[in-house]
């Protein structure tokens, strides 16, 4: 049942790189990165590619298989044929480091301009009560394991380096959503998402969706609602007004 | 001199899972400048990977529950060789850390009331574990690491700055701990992007670097498990305690072979999920051990009303502790009951609806589809043993989480003391949140009670530097090139083969002699390439690692003439009361970077009375010798 599959990997840093041809051993079961290791212990023992889990949990070992956003630890060798060329290179909306290996350093520059979780007042330690369906919109999003598939798909930053400065992306909008639909937050996020986080960008266009390996629903559960609430906000003078004032009040 | 980048930090915290977390947390709040290391992404350490839940006697499921009771179970658990204070000060103080999430963010599971949900567990008699579906730890690290964003959020409206206080250094490897005259100075390491060195300049170190299974072949671990920690520790003149007690999970994959020892949670047991071999028996009735008579059901029909009846029922003996469990298997697979791959079959698909299943197991139900084809609500899945977790590890004061070493201070999975000979499920978590917190104060205080703060001597920089870049020196004189990638493997069938589940002198003896070979030849490991993000020069560096905690793993394994826990010897079948308060202490002598291993067994301090009267007389007649009970209450009454 092994087979000797092919494999174009993309290999080089910063300045330079190219796709190189292997050939390597592929057994029942395995994986895109299992390949990978075998070419580690075997032919290339300096390939560099992040992993830690190989169970879909840790979200690090993110590329591009065939040019599409897959997680190599996920993705079964048993979906190509034995004899096709699979090419595996790294994510393409962030500056390469080495070979497989990316720097995502924005996400973390993005993940640190939302404000974080605002504790309500008054509350102690163990006095938190919530309602398991008013924390399940939230949980949805928390499954997120930050491996930044979608941020590496979405149009806006993908080939648009311009636009990192003023676009959080999909990952980072829903952890605004998230905070947002958090029944306990006491934060208000929704102006911000649109003015400091790039909501307006957007165009659901649902890619970030497509390749999420965690299936969240990120489009239609975290951006849309989140743009629903900016328009009613902006359209509604009163409701605006009201937030203006209570958040005064409550400063 | 050697090119060196140059930090300096009140405290650095190495390892940013849950025990490194919550202690940067910790320190930074009490006003400390904190740095936290590792070797990943942020957010990636092996924390995430936590399932089932996070042990914390909340009561929230079953009011019954309390500190005492949780107490007892995590002593029980470890065969009564835990360091009692620890188990004393978890039981007590996880209720608060699991509460304290909350207030930076974390969404746990409800009950119908609202408040914390609690699942049950091997081992614990209350459903106990705090979880959000079987994704416990991500929700655990995501919680820490914005609690830490917000801390940064902070320093920014303070200073204008994100990291003047508190910065994340990712993809960064410690390699060496320096000290001036006995008291911590530093740690020195690499950035693995570059391979360019970085020097942290700081009188108090918080290890926190995990486990150790990477040493192992079957395990659930990932490549970061290297031992480290223990190593840095043991190099820097601090004790390794507990080394031979090596938690083998029962649930691991089985099949493919590219996803053997990948884990499978114990949450699929607490919620229904029964064992079975391949006779379709429950096999498990027939491993109740002698300690555990009267706590188990002995029937099927018991063990199935307990879940719904917990007050009139006994428990299912399928969530007895994990080594009673994993060596339940190993014999039945031995005995040629076991599944076409060599494991057994655990059975939730007949146990509960399709829709439950996939809302309680979900990322179970995920990782069985895309990996292995199958659909755990419509099959039984085929697991067995894989190792998991290291009970042994460094040695630390309980209370401040200091090691004998002044300035080193340890927490997580890379401390020893806590759980004894074996660890009970969701007992990591909470174990990480206690001692984390307890690691950021001790250290704290330790740093502000110095009056002038110890210098890295540059010898001993250049020192670390000219040992991180010898594998691209090629072989010493007198060795011949090796490979990394072969040596490790290796090795790991060696601790797999020889030092696994169940042991033997002269087995253990074998290992010993092969770790010693490999010793001889790590000298000779060549690596290809620069410097630049080079997977084979790291694994060069964090072999050394394994080396010398296997060697600590093996040698103590010998001298333990006994079975308890997660050490079980075919030669010593059996539990013996002698040696249950005798702790074996691992040290290493000389400078080099796989020193000398030396094994010392050493006595506990006896259990407060208190603490010992919590238990029943005829309990702990099992375990201990008449001489130590002389004294309990009920003897001298
Ligand atoms: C699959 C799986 C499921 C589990 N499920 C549960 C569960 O349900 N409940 C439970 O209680 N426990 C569970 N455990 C056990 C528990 O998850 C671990 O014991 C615990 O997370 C360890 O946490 P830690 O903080 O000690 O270390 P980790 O989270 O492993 O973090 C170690 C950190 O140290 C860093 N590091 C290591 N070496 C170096 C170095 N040389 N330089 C710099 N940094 C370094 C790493 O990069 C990492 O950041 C599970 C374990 C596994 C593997
Ligand atoms: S839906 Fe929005 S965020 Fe998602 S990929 Fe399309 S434009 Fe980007
Ligand atoms: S939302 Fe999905 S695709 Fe995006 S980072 Fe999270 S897990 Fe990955
Ligand atoms: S290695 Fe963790 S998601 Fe692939």
């Amino acid at each position: 049942m092994a087979y000797q599959a092919k494999l174009r990997v993309w290999r080089g840093d910063a300045t330079a790189g190219e796709l190189q041809d292997f050939e390597v051993e592929a057994n029942e079961g395995e994986v895109v990165l299992d390949l990978i290791h075998r070419l580690q212990a075997t032919q290339a023992p300096d390939l560099a590619v992040r992993w830690n889990c190989k169970a879909g949990k840790c979200g690090s070992c993110s590329a591009e298989v065939n040019g599409k956003p897959k997680l190599l630890c996920m993705t079964r060798m048993s979906t190509f044929a034995e004899d096709e060329v699979i090419s595996v290179t790294p994510m393409r909306t962030f500056p390469v480091i080495r070979d497989l290996v990316t720097d995502v350093s924005y996400n973390y520059t993005k993940a640190r301009e939302i404000p974080a979780f605002t504790p309500p007042e008054g509350l102690e330690p163990g006095e938190y009560r919530m309602q398991q369906v008013d924390v399940e919109r939230s949980q949805e999003f928390r499954k997120c394991i930050e491996c930044f598939l979608c941020q590496d798909t979405c149009h806006v930053i993908r080939d648009h380096e311009e636009n990192k400065e003023s676009f959080a992306g999909p990952r980072f909008l829903m952890r605004v959503a998230e905070l947002e639909m958090h029944p306990l937050d006491a934060g208000d996020r929704v102006e911000a998402a649109q003015s400091a986080h790039g909501l307006g960008y957007c165009n659901i266009t649902k890619c970030c969706t497509e390749v999420c390996p965690e299936g969240i629903q990120i489009t239609d559960n975290a951006l849309i609602p989140m743009k629903e609430r900016v328009a009613d906000r902006r359209y509604d003078p009163i409701v605006w007004l009201g937030n203006k004032i209570f958040k005064r009040n409550g400063a | 001199m050697t090119e060196v980048e140059r930090h300096n930090y009140d405290v650095v915290v190495i390892g940013a899972g849950g025990a490194g977390l919550r202690a940067v947390i910790e320190a930074r709040q009490r006003g400390l400048s904190v740095a936290v290391v590792c070797k990943s992404l942020f957010g990636k350490a092996h924390t995430v990977m936590a399932e089932g839940g996070c042990a914390a006697s909340m009561g929230n499921a079953n009011s019954h529950d309390n500190w005492q009771v949780h107490f007892r179970d995590t002593m029980r658990g470890g065969k009564f060789l835990n360091n009692w204070r620890m188990a004393e000060l978890h039981a007590k103080e996880a209720p608060d850390r699991v509460w304290e999430l909350e207030t930076y963010g974390a969404l746990f599971d409800r009950t119908p009331d609202g408040r914390i949900s609690q699942r049950n567990f091997g081992g614990h008699t209350y459903p106990r574990l705090a979880h959000v579906g079987d994704r416990t730890g991500l929700e655990l690290i995501r919680t820490m690491q914005q609690k830490i964003v917000s801390l940064q959020q902070e320093d920014y409206r303070r200073y204008g700055d994100y990291e003047a206080k508190l910065r994340v250094f990712a993809e960064c490897t410690v390699t060496e701990l320096i000290k001036e005259d006995g008291h911590i100075a530093g740690a020195f390491g690499y950035w693995r992007e570059s391979g360019r060195f970085v020097l942290f300049e700081t009188p108090a170190v918080v290890l926190a670097t995990g486990g150790i299974g990477k040493s192992f072949k079957v395990t659930s671990n990932s490549w970061e498990y290297t031992g480290d920690g223990h190593a840095l520790a043991l190099r820097a003149g601090a004790g390794l305690i507990n080394m031979e007690f090596v938690q083998f999970h029962p649930t691991g994959m089985v099949w493919p072979p590219s996803v053997k020892g990948i884990l499978v949670t114990e949450g699929v047991r607490g919620d229904g999920g029964v064992l079975k071999n391949a006779e379709g028996e429950r096999f498990m009735f027939r491993y109740i051990p002698d300690v555990f008579k009267g706590q188990y059901a002995d029937s099927e029909e018991e063990a199935d009303r307990w879940y719904s009846d917990q007050e009139g029922n006994r428990r299912t003996p399928d969530l007895l502790p994990r080594d009673e469990v994993a060596r339940a298997i190993n014999t039945e697979v031995k005995e040629g009951r076991g599944s076409e791959h060599g494991g057994m079959f655990l059975d939730i698909a007949s146990r509960l609806p399709t829709e439950e299943i996939r809302k309680r197991l979900p990322s179970m139900y995920h990782q069985f589809r895309e990996l292995a084809d199958v659909d755990i609500t419509a099959e039984p899945m085929e697991v067995g043993p894989t190792c998991h977790y290291v009970m042994g590890g460094i040695e630390v004061d309980p209370d401040t989480a200091a090691a004998t070493v002044p300035g080193i201070f340890a927490a997580g999975e890379c401390s020893g003391g806590m759980h004894g000979s074996n660890r009970l499920g969701g007992n990591s978590l909470s174990d990480l949140l206690v001692f984390g917190r307890r690691a950021g104060l001790g250290a704290a205080e330790y740093v502000e009670s110095l009056g002038a703060r110890p210098s890295v001597p540059d010898a001993e920089v250049t020192a670390a530097a000219k040992r991180a870049l010898a594998p691209f020196d090629g072989p010493e004189d007198g060795t011949s090139a090796e490979n990394p990638y072969t040596l490790h493997t290796e090795l790991q069938q060696t601790m797999n083969e020889l030092v696994g589940i169940i042991r033997k002198a002269d087995e253990i003896e074998k290992a010993i002699d092969k770790l010693a070979e490999i010793r001889s030849r790590i000298r000779g490991v060549t690596v290809e390439g620069n410097r630049q993000y080079n997977p084979g020069w790291h694994l060069a560096v964090d072999l050394r690692n394994m080396l010398l905690v296997s060697e600590c793993v093996a040698r103590a394994a010998l001298r333990r003439t006994e079975s308890r826990g997660g050490h079980t010897r075919d030669d010593y079948p059996q539990l013996d009361a002698q040696w249950r308060n005798r702790l074996l202490v691992c040290q290493t002598t000389g400078d080099e970077p796989v020193p000398e291993v030396d094994v010392e067994a050493r006595e506990q301090q006896p259990m407060r009375a208190d603490l010992l009267e919590l238990f029943e007389l005829s309990e702990l007649e099992k375990y201990y010798t008449e001489d130590e009970l002389a004294g309990h209450p009920e003897r001298t009454a």
